[in-house]
């Protein structure tokens, strides 16, 4: 038997079907993956994202522990609710895990973990703790829905108080907002607009059952990873891990340089990765044959170089296959992957699919 | 609970096959199968006349989840692949009894189909899972 999320019984009385993620009791889907793919693209649907690990980050030293910690620059953040995703390095550069922070004030951080990772990523955050005045604290307080899609707001926005309705109505994308217990946050992981909810445990069946009321269709794993990839975001341990430089994962935005005597952990490693030539690339691929790509598949290029799938799916909205791909920059704008015994020609593209409904391909 | 139609034959590799009054065997998967495939998104069907063995890899269905090969039931040749699944996969998940069918072999050997497992035996099979 696996840990179970507080909305546990709402997957079962929805007719989910269950399997084991990082340890966990998730739901793939409560019938059809694809429905519940086209609901978020056209309308809202919800996910459980309990599992994820909320880590407070507390104290007078928070400010320059997360500098250090993190290679995106935390003192970027400087309205209280704004959030901002990061890779957290190791000191060889390799990406330990990526993660969200939201800001509260100078001393107080909310840091969002994956679930496969939290064991190790606290233990990484407490021993770099050690040296600052700080307290990394994992708060089990929370339950977490990501509520998705072009009417999650409006739908969600339904079911609030009229404080949270008044405090959330404004909330510009990647800011965050507490108001009665919930602590809302206009992020996601699926290319649509909607919200990630902190919801307190004692509003857990309420919140969910409202938002069922209001016609918000849960949604599962299986969705949620269709269309992450399809919006072009990385999943951890698949697409990137810790012998992965952000550099090669399509990360290289979340990466700060400048104040330059800023030494975030892995920051010597990239810079010599930079003046010594980064290899790689995570590009995009769409199959031009037919077949679904899958991780893990070898991908050849023009000039002979290998590379490799590391995310496939055949893509609901696009009705093709889709994938992302470690490859050679030097790689041109045709491949061939080879799936199950056969070379089948691929487009290169940015690793970007779909956003806001729409294709971008 | 799956449905298993008792006028079918299976293989414990979850194909069915119906005998037809020409003597040719119709092939798709139980619905059992989908169930466990999820959502079916690509098929990838044999070619005609091909000369097959009972048991070899003739076809692939691919689901939101992962592929998965299609063994043929009986040995014999290829005569009809069912071309709609290629605009429709998910047929296989609404109707994998009736239009989710996946082609039809002209067995070598006619005794070949009294091999394949009943509906009771089948239904014992996947209960063991």
């Amino acid at each position: 038997m696996g840990l179970k999320t507080p909305f546990y019984q709402h997957h079962i009385d929805a007719g989910a079907k269950m399997v084991d993620f990082g340890g966990w009791d998730m739901p793939i889907n409560y019938g059809s993956q694809i429905d519940e793919h086209q609901t978020v693209r056209t309308d809202a649907g919800m996910f459980d994202v309990s599992h994820m690990t909320i880590v407070d980050v507390t104290g007078a030293d928070a400010k320059p522990y997360l500098r250090k910690l993190l290679a995106n620059d935390i003192a970027k953040l400087t309205e209280s609710g704004k959030a901002l995703y990061s890779g957290m390095l190791n000191e060889d550069g390799g990406v330990i895990d990526d993660l969200i922070t939201y800001y509260i004030d100078d001393t107080f951080y909310r840091v969002v973990v994956n679930a496969s990772t939290r064991e190790k990523d606290l233990a990484w955050m407490e021993k770099q703790a050690q040296d600052f005045d700080v307290k990394v604290a994992h708060n089990p307080d929370y339950a977490m829905l990501a509520v998705q899609g072009p009417n999650a707001i409006a739908k969600t926005q339904s079911v609030f108080t009229d404080a949270q309705k008044q405090a959330s109505k404004d909330i510009g994308v990647f800011f965050a907002v507490e108001s009665d217990g919930l602590f809302i946050a206009r992020t996601g992981y699926t290319g649509e607009d909607g919200y990630e909810i902190m919801v307190p445990l004692a509003q857990v069946d309420t919140f969910w059952n409202a938002l069922l009321d209001a016609g918000v269709k849960p949604c599962g794993l299986g969705a949620r990873d269709t269309l992450r990839l399809e919006a072009g975001m990385n999943l951890y341990g698949q697409d990137m891990d810790e012998t992965v430089s952000p550099l090669e994962a399509n990360m290289g935005w979340t990466i700060t340089w400048e104040p330059a005597d800023r030494d975030f952990i892995g920051r010597k490693a990239l810079e010599q990765q930079k003046a010594d030539g980064v290899k790689n690339k995570l590009a995009g691929l769409v199959l031009e044959g037919k077949g679904v790509m899958r991780a893990h598949m070898k991908v050849i290029c023009e000039d002979g170089s290998i590379g490799e799938t590391t995310s496939g799916t055949m893509s609901p909205t696009l009705k093709k296959s889709i994938a992302f791909a470690r490859i050679p920059k030097t790689a041109g704008e045709q491949v061939m992957v080879e799936m199950r015994g056969k070379q089948v020609p691929a487009k290169v593209v940015k690793a970007c699919f779909v956003r806001n409904g729409k294709p971008l391909i | 609970m799956s449905d298993i139609p008792s006028e079918l034959k299976y293989a414990s590799s979850h194909e069915w096959a119906r005998l037809e009054d020409d003597g040719s065997v119709v092939v798709g998967i139980s619905d059992h199968a989908q169930e466990l495939l999820g959502d079916v998104v690509y098929v990838e069907l044999p070619e005609m006349d091909a000369e097959v063995a009972a048991g070899d890899e003739v076809a692939v269905v691919e689901s939101v989840k992962a592929a998965s090969d299609i063994y043929a039931p009986v040995s014999g040749t290829i005569i009809e692949i069912n071309d709609n699944l290629e605009d429709a996969p998910e047929t296989v998940n609404t109707d994998s009894y009736g239009d989710g069918w996946m082609f039809r072999i002209q067995p070598s050997n006619d005794g070949d189909i009294n091999e394949l497992l009943d509906a009771d035996a089948y239904a014992e099979s996947i209960a063991d899972e």
